[in-house]
């Protein structure tokens, strides 16, 4: 049963962890430190002060919370901390039910996404390699303009006056104009524009490296094409499946902008909470208690996503 | 005999396996472009029940396309595939009783070997009891029980193969199709799985088209081989027909290693020609019965192992004898290479087992030798 030849593809590494213990040249090092240093600048530093904030006590002054450390009067240092924020949001409704708000938008945005980007990602990666170009240019173009400006164009279609409507009346589809823009529908289709790159990108990195031969075999031993797609296609777009929805799904959570514009006033998110308690309560304290529990709840998606990475590797 | 016309020789069953006279797989006047580019060519063949036939050819000579068009994977522009009384040009492949077994073996990488096996059958909805009975037998037959649970990228090259050729064999089905099985394995596993595959082909009685850009390969699994090129058929024959026997040639310099020599029939004797050719000084005599005029060009050919080389002249009877210079000699192990320059200039290759140790090798560099071999050896390939 032992074989004298190497495994063909794929072949289990001779020596495992070679790879990673032989990079440690002074170049390496550098390289390595530079994407660690950049994590911690922009990524464990701001987090680290919103912490902070969120364990201080509002307080009226330049900056609006306690600091740290309590000068007292005879020049002794106290740590000052406070978890009453935690306490004052989690006990109220308010915040409970703007979480399971963005949870939901966020969650159904992630869906509507997959259900449009997989064909979408799937007629890509199985065109002729020049008209895939094209299709790939078309899904990146958005970003060549302006987040906001796109968001802008929206209301300028959705409008009570907007491009739509008058279309509508003018074909005499309808008499009055609809109410589109400032309701939820308006917001889903908002937030499905501008994630579904997010998802169509990661998915068609993994069904282009779909062997085409393993749908072929499948439909040899007898798969229809649903069976097949069911069987083979499904499963091996998994890890892109997973990567696109994450990627839709956390900046989903926290989005303020959608929401704030093409929303109605009773739309409740989890960003625009944010968004108030910073600039119009001026509460920076309870914002960052807001902003931290929500990151909380998305660590659970991130570690889930990367031990199926890592499982995946092995 | 030496025909250009492949149909005579394929009329002719092969010595082995052949056992039933009608064809059982037919492939009739089959084309298939792609823009226009023709890969299949009007190609015809008939296989019969439980033969395992090979399909020669160089890369991109169609003949993986046209295993493609029995799996039912490409569209025939033209032309009609009968198996076992049953059209099924238009059949999709998950309704064709053939399976293919891939180039890259093709095993979905997320299942275990089992699953891999098992998914023809689930996809017959057979009971789930039955499945695991015959994926264990399956197992046991390609020798894998132990590697059930593995996965695809835990296992070597080797048992790929065998786990591909296992799953494609679960189905039973009518025709096992096999493209190159054998070229992502080492040379020595390659020469212990021909066997294996061709015992596997012979106890389970499954008609096996195999297609291989491999002579070698081509030689040891099949009983007849089909030789391609340019989308179409050269030559159908036994191996042996193949080799000793190339109808023209591109056959007989794809199909082993060969001397040719163009020359011009000087003189026609009795079931004899002589040829002169360019860069031998005498005329060579050939066996041949067919109509040659003298003074028509030809090709003479003759394989590097049915010349043989001393350094004493051997008897001339029934015999060409030239003699050369040793230009360029290699040492295989089992057998050497020489390159003999003859007396005209032309270097002719020759082989000679090594029936003796290195040691007592007596051919050295420039050593003056005599070539010689039987006129019966010389093979006439007209056009």
């Amino acid at each position: 049963m032992t074989s004298p030849a190497p495994p063909h593809r794929d072949g289990p590494d001779p020596e495992p962890g070679t790879s990673a213990w032989r990079l440690r040249s002074p170049w390496e090092r550098v390289t390595l430190a530079v994407p660690y240093a950049w994590l911690a600048f922009f990524f464990l530093a701001p987090f680290a002060i919103v912490f902070k904030i969120s364990v201080a006590d509002p307080i009226v002054a330049q900056p609006p919370f306690t600091p740290l450390f309590d000068v007292g009067a005879e020049g002794a240092t106290s740590l000052h901390l406070t978890l009453d924020n935690y306490a004052f949001v989690l006990a109220d409704r308010l915040y409970l039910l703007t979480y399971l708000g963005s949870l939901k938008l966020a969650l159904l945005t992630t869906f509507l996404c997959l259900l449009l980007g997989f064909p979408m990602a799937y007629g890509i990666a199985r065109s002729e390699p020049t008209t895939r170009r094209v299709l790939l240019m078309l899904v990146i173009m958005p970003f060549w303009i302006s987040f906001l400006l796109r968001v802008y164009a929206w209301m300028g279609i959705l409008g009570r006056h907007g491009v739509l409507n008058e279309l509508l009346l003018w074909t005499g589809v309808i008499s009055q104009p609809l109410e589109l823009l400032h309701t939820d529908a308006a917001v889903f289709l908002g937030m499905v524009y501008s994630y579904l790159p997010f998802m169509i990108l990661p998915l068609y990195a993994t069904l282009e490296r779909l062997d085409e031969s393993l749908l072929e075999a499948a439909s040899d031993l007898g798969g229809r094409p649903a069976e097949v797609f069911r069987d083979v296609t499904l499963p091996l777009a998994l890890p892109g499946t997973i990567a696109g929805c994450l990627l839709v799904f956390i900046p989903a959570m926290g989005e303020f902008v959608i929401p704030a514009l093409l929303g109605g006033a009773d739309t409740l998110m989890i960003g625009r909470v944010v968004y108030e308690e910073f600039f119009f309560n001026r509460d920076w304290p309870v914002a960052a208690t807001v902003a931290v529990l929500l990151l909380l709840l998305l660590v659970g998606p991130i570690v889930l996503l990367q031990r199926y990475q890592e499982e995946d590797a092995t | 005999m030496t025909g250009p016309n492949p149909s005579q020789s394929a009329a002719e069953p092969g010595p082995r396996a052949v056992r039933d006279a009608a064809p059982f797989v037919s492939v009739e006047g089959v084309t298939k472009r792609f823009g226009d580019f023709v890969a299949v060519d009007g190609v015809d063949l008939d296989v019969a029940r439980g033969e395992l036939f090979a399909i020669l050819g160089p890369s991109g000579c169609g003949k993986s396309t046209l295993l493609r068009i029995l799996a039912g994977l490409e569209r025939p522009s033209s032309g009609r595939i009968v198996i076992d009384g049953v059209d099924v040009t238009r059949l999709p492949p998950y309704e064709r009783p053939v399976n293919i077994m891939f180039q890259s073996y093709a095993l979905f990488p997320h299942m275990t070997v089992a699953q891999n096996v098992a998914y023809g059958l689930k996809k017959e909805r057979l009971r789930a009891a039955e499945i695991r009975e015959r994926v264990a037998a399956m197992l046991e037959l390609v020798q894998l029980s132990r590697l059930a649970d593995a996965h695809p990228r835990q296992i070597s090259g080797g048992q790929s193969q065998r786990v591909a050729l296992a799953r494609a064999l679960i189905k039973r089905p009518k025709l096992l199709l096999l493209d190159e099985p054998l070229a992502a394995l080492d040379k020595k596993l390659r020469e212990r799985t021909q066997f294996e595959l061709a015992n596997v082909q012979d106890s389970l009685g499954v008609t096996f088209i195999v297609v291989t850009h491999d002579q070698e390969e081509a030689m040891t699994l099949a009983s007849r081989i089909a030789v391609m090129d340019a989308g179409r058929f050269i030559q159908i024959g036994t191996p042996g027909e193949v080799y000793e026997q190339p109808c023209n040639r591109q056959v007989a310099d794809f199909v082993g290693k060969i001397n040719l020599l163009d020359g011009v029939v000087e003189r026609r004797g009795e079931g004899t020609a002589m040829v002169r050719c360019e860069g031998i000084d005498a005329p060579i005599r050939i066996a041949c019965e067919g109509e040659v005029a003298t003074g028509a060009s030809v090709c003479v050919a003759v394989r590097p192992e049915k010349i043989l080389v001393s350094r004493r002249p051997p008897a001339a009877e029934g015999r060409t004898v030239l003699r050369g210079v040793v230009f360029d000699l290699a040492y295989f192990g089992n057998l050497s290479l020489y390159r003999v320059r003859t007396a005209g200039g032309r270097i002719l290759d020759v082989s000679a087992q090594n029936q003796r140790r290195e040691a007592a090798r007596t051919l050295e560099w420039d050593d003056e030798v005599y070539l010689s071999w039987e006129d019966a050896s010389m093979i006439l390939l007209l056009e």
